[in-house]
């Protein structure tokens, strides 16, 4: 405990821009600029939002086992990206509890894990251990590479003005490599926000004039886009209902109760597999539920949720003010006899219980993507 | 930190100045911007009575909840209706059109323990 707090390579920008700064992950972020983050989350959901999420970690697997590997310690089925695909997954305990959720890229001759930066050692550690009977190698290269992410129903049209690659014809969820205002960059269409855009990896010194650029973009191409701190970044998170590790998911958490069982092939062996097909065959303690106040107040984590007749049946792990969808709500942990929608439930907050009702997840889909 | 040298203050960042003969009550500048974006307010109902240093609501950001202090005891004779919908007029204009609520004082005498803006800077500067 009590290292030093590791900075971006854009602190000093953060900072010159004032920036709110905050300790995250072992990390000094930005948690908001002076735009506030309600605008902030607005404004990523009307035209484009800047993200300096540097923080998050990149191990590299390589070797002719690399797919077996990986595929032994996560949920999802690696044998089915295609080259320049890639696919959300989760990394179990053998109980079936979370190690980390993870973005998994096929790249050309090797494979990409995007890791929390709260769980990158924990991670590393843990896939260090099972090496062991396979041919292959982690490299753990989130030093000397940058991350960023652009969201937003413009971010591509802005994007495009930086790079001769087609961008619009990429899937959701593919990547690809070329350069971005003339820097070598690994181009992901995906996101953290619900919205289009892309996600960013690249050598890390560039990180100043690629961030320059896209906001130069923006401004000579007449595209809004401004930086969006760690605020506005969870609440857009919350609403298309993405999971945020200490939240939804943790160790004492399975995939199956944190309705992420799409995430997870049950069919193939993996670290876990065995106590989720216990579980799904025995039915689940807990459910991950989407509630919606009620009574106007705000929930916060950890706030105690009960029965409509006293009982104590949950708590609360995300709660706040949803600015897109205009309302007060979160996620909470419950059994299933309380997890239907429409079921209506008590938040305890600040001592007294405020009526609410379980609703269905997401909260927020954007209107061009229909799915 | 803007102030408004009209009013008073306390260390838990309220101001409140004369209103005819009421008194009208918020929260400084330098309170709206460590809070943040405020996304609720819980206020009292008109015609509660309540003593210096009482609750008389709870304010919410985006990350925090803080309670609101009553700087001297009153009578509540009315609440800010217009920001319930429009919150960010909190952040936006707190010495005016952010005001919370509106007190009749029953001990005047209290007024002379509150802190003039110049000492409420002071305070808060020292605070870090």
């Amino acid at each position: 405990m009590n290292q030093p707090l590791k900075q971006t390579k854009l602190y000093q920008w953060h900072v010159d821009q004032g920036a709110r700064l905050v300790p995250f992950a072992g990390w000094e972020m930005p948690v908001q600029y002076p735009t506030g983050p309600l605008e902030e989350h607005r404004l990523t959901r009307r035209s484009a939002g800047l993200f300096d999420i540097d923080h998050m970690g990149q191990i590299i697997v390589t070797g002719a086992d690399a797919a077996a590997y990986l595929n032994q310690l996560v949920t999802w089925d690696i044998c089915l990206l295609a080259e320049n695909q890639a696919h959300y997954a989760l990394m179990c305990y053998e109980n079936g509890g979370i190690v980390d959720d993870v973005f998994i890229y096929k790249l050309p001759g090797r494979f990409m894990v995007v890791v929390n930066a709260s769980n990158l050692a924990k991670d590393f550690q843990w896939m260090h251990e099972h090496l062991a009977n396979y041919q292959a190698t982690i490299t753990d290269i989130s030093a000397e590479t940058y991350m960023m992410a652009l969201q937003g129903p413009r971010a591509i049209e802005l994007l495009q003005t930086l790079t001769s690659a087609n961008l619009a014809t990429m899937p959701r969820f593919s990547a690809l490599e070329d350069k971005l205002n003339g820097i070598p960059t690994i181009i992901g269409r995906t996101g953290y926000t619900g919205e289009d855009g892309v996600e960013l990896f690249f050598p890390a010194e560039h990180a100043l004039t690629l961030w320059q650029a896209i906001l130069d973009g923006g401004a000579s191409s007449g595209i809004e886009v401004k930086p969006i701190g760690l605020a506005a970044r969870d609440s857009l998170r919350f609403e298309p209902s993405f999971p945020l590790y200490g939240h939804e998911i943790s160790a004492d958490i399975t995939p199956l109760e944190a309705n992420l069982g799409w995430s997870c092939k049950l069919e193939k062996d993996f670290i876990g597999q065995a106590a989720l097909l216990k579980q799904k065959a025995q039915g689940l303690a807990k459910k991950l539920i989407g509630f919606e106040m009620v009574e106007k107040s705000v929930p916060r984590q950890d706030c105690p949720v009960i029965s409509t007749n006293g009982q104590a049946i949950g708590a609360v792990v995300t709660g706040l003010y949803a600015p897109t969808v205009d309302k007060y709500c979160g996620h909470a942990f419950v059994p299933p006899a309380y997890a239907e929608i429409g079921t209506k439930i008590n938040i305890v907050i600040h001592d007294k219980p405020k009526a609410a009702i379980v609703v269905k997840r997401p909260f927020y889909t954007p209107s061009y993507r229909k799915y | 930190m803007k102030l408004d040298l009209n009013a008073k203050y306390q260390t838990s960042h309220e101001w409140v100045r004369p209103d005819g003969d009421q008194m009208v009550c918020g929260i400084s500048d330098y309170a709206q911007n460590s809070l943040s974006d405020v996304v609720f307010i819980e206020l009292p109902d008109v015609g509660k009575l309540l003593k210096q240093g009482d609750v008389f609501g709870t304010i919410e950001s985006v990350k925090a909840a803080s309670d609101l202090y009553m700087p001297l005891s009153g009578e509540i004779v009315e609440v800010n209706e217009a920001i319930s919908d429009a919150l960010q007029i909190i952040n936006n204009d707190p010495y005016n059109k952010g005001w919370l609520i509106k007190f009749k004082p029953t001990n005047m005498v209290e007024w002379d323990k509150l802190l003039s803006g110049k000492d409420y800077k002071k305070a808060v500067e020292a605070e870090g």
